[in-house]
């Protein structure tokens, strides 16, 4: 059996708590999108949500508001990382309570 | 891409790189590949570690299984690039043809053993709506799926869950169906670290 475990772990400590360019907190609240203010919270939330729906605009938006590419990048990633944990631990819950009852 | 980091600013050895692997490849540097190694300290290494892990690592389903897993995900997510990306891979894995693209156009019709199947459609779910229940997961036990071979699919849907996200919100361009043969190649020799 794949064990992602460490690598998992070693990830979201990167990506949330790592050297960057946008701040931690920043990260974090993309990661968990919870928290952020325009323009972030918007183009996080569509990362999280329907990232297919995601265009040019979304990511000038960011950049307008005096972003670095850079800033943008980690907050993406930290997003689309964000939303994957969610989805992995409820259905890890789910097939734990299923082995359970 | 959407941002020109991606595209152009990564540094002179990686750059020299990419001249290499155009010249013997005689395609396009896939844009996954270009987002892998922008500052790969941050993302790219650590998430490399992951997806290997998930996709090459010891399992209880094929390789094949696995990339056609990843594939499925990405139909689901409608990421054209992961789609074609991994479709490419896991019909190389499974020995030639066009098996997993068959598979990804009916799963209700296809030739698929019923525990890949009933994972798959949950993968659909999960993927599709954000989260699956105990009832859905018995769904796939009772299909004949052991709870190992549930847990190697979820981690295969954790790194295609992130990476079609990245896929869509940094625009990645979707290349010929040589290039993407070039680059599932690469991944059944190397892998993806």
């Amino acid at each position: 059996m794949s064990n992602i475990e460490p690598a998992r772990k070693a990830l979201l400590r990167r990506v949330r708590e790592g050297e960057g360019k946008a701040s931690p907190s920043d990260r974090r609240a993309a990661f968990d999108n919870k928290g952020l203010t325009e323009p972030l919270r918007p183009l996080a939330d569509k990362v999280a949500r329907n990232a297919r729906e995601i265009v040019d605009e979304d990511i000038d938006r960011a950049r307008q508001s005096g972003l670095s590419e850079d800033q943008i990048f980690e907050i993406v990633v930290c997003a689309a990382i964000g939303q994957a944990t969610r989805q992995y631990d409820a259905a890890s819950a789910a097939l734990k309570s299923a082995l359970e009852m | 891409m959407r941002l020109q980091i991606l595209d152009n600013g990564h540094g002179f050895g990686t750059k020299a790189l990419f001249a290499l692997i155009r010249t013997v490849s005689r395609q396009p540097i896939l844009d996954v590949i270009k987002l892998v190694k922008y500052r790969p300290d941050f993302y790219g290494t650590p998430m490399s570690g992951v997806t290997q892990e998930a996709m090459r690592g010891p399992s209880f389903w094929s390789v094949g299984d696995r990339e056609l897993m990843a594939a499925f995900i990405a139909k689901t997510n409608q990421c054209e690039f992961c789609t074609n990306a991994h479709s490419a891979v896991a019909d190389l894995a499974y020995g030639g043809g066009k098996k997993a693209s068959a598979l990804l156009c009916d799963l209700d019709i296809a030739r698929i053993d019923e525990p890949l199947r009933a994972t798959l459609l949950m993968l659909g779910k999960l993927t599709r709506e954000h989260a699956v229940d105990a009832d859905d997961m018995r769904a796939v036990i009772a299909a004949g799926a052991s709870p190992q071979q549930i847990g190697d699919a979820l981690a295969v849907c954790f790194s295609f869950n992130v990476i079609g996200r990245l896929a869509d919100a940094f625009g990645f361009s979707v290349p010929s169906p040589e290039a993407f043969g070039a680059g599932a190649k690469y991944l059944i020799a190397r892998g993806y670290r």
